[in-house]
């Protein structure tokens, strides 16, 4: 479905007669809604909410790796140390190895926060954290946040 | 216009992240607090710097190349920060004082 939807972009791009980022955004658009328009009478698919939620989560994350990318930065300009780091255990509820290095990946990216390790049967993430003043307030925002994110992702 | 200021704003805080890494090396008082400030900081300076290209030259060729570069970099940058932080955490590196550690707990109990 991705990839006639790409197929559909670049029909645009070539239709319009103009290669460029713009022409192949929008055709990308009305591919997704000409491919839903269509689909929907054949029956439901799954490309057209993971396509959403994709998004979403590229959104979101943009949105948390900004803020910790200040928070880190104030903390560096500023004279005193905020920092009161802690290496979690953060039990993880993936449905495959993709996921979990999705999800070790998105972590690790995120200023402040370090995938360290996992344990033998994949369930448990150790996860240096350089803001854990409340240790079970950590671990819960990125369950809440980043885990369950990614979750939808791959669901 | 508006793409030139666009360009401009991020090339700014593309630098401004950048230096905020490089003081970070400085002035962060262990391994792991240094690898998880820089290595992101860096990511977000680099990929703000490839987007003013991307917007400041406007065509096709660059913005592919430069999605391309931000792509590999998302990919790869945890990666070795990751591994980075494993094997100084199995060498044995120093966490800063006060650091909980459950990793250690874990391995206690097995």
């Amino acid at each position: 479905m991705l990839v006639l939807n790409m197929l559909l972009a670049l029909a645009w791009a070539a239709v319009t007669g103009e290669l460029s980022v713009q022409s192949l955004g929008a055709g990308f658009v009305v591919g997704y809604f000409v491919l839903w328009l269509v689909t929907r009478s054949l029956g439901e698919s799954r490309y057209f909410a993971k396509a959403w939620r994709i998004l979403l989560f590229a959104l979101h994350f943009s949105w948390e790796l900004l803020v910790a990318a200040l928070r880190v930065a104030v903390d560096v300009v500023t004279p005193r140390h905020l920092i009161k780091p802690a290496i979690l255990a953060i039990p993880v509820e993936t449905s495959s190895a993709a996921e979990t290095t999705t999800l070790a990946n998105a972590i690790t990216l995120t200023p402040g926060t370090l995938a360290i390790d996992i344990s033998e049967d994949g369930k448990t993430m150790y996860v240096h954290a350089m803001y854990a003043k409340d240790v079970d307030s950590a671990r819960r925002a990125i369950q809440q946040g980043l885990g369950k994110r990614v979750h939808e992702v791959f669901a | 216009m508006i793409a030139e200021y666009c360009a401009l704003a991020l090339t700014l805080s593309g630098t401004a992240f950048l230096l905020l890494a490089g003081i970070g090396i400085l002035r962060l008082p262990d391994l792991f607090s240094r690898a998880s400030a820089t290595t992101k900081a860096a990511t977000l300076g680099v990929g703000c710097l490839l987007a003013a290209t991307a917007i400041h030259f406007g065509d096709l060729q660059v913005t592919t190349r430069a999605l391309a570069i931000v792509a590999f970099l998302l990919l790869t940058a945890p990666v070795s920060a990751h591994m980075l932080a494993r094997a100084a955490y199995r060498q044995g590196v120093p966490l800063f004082p006060g650091t909980k550690d459950e990793l250690a707990e874990a391995d206690d109990q097995a």
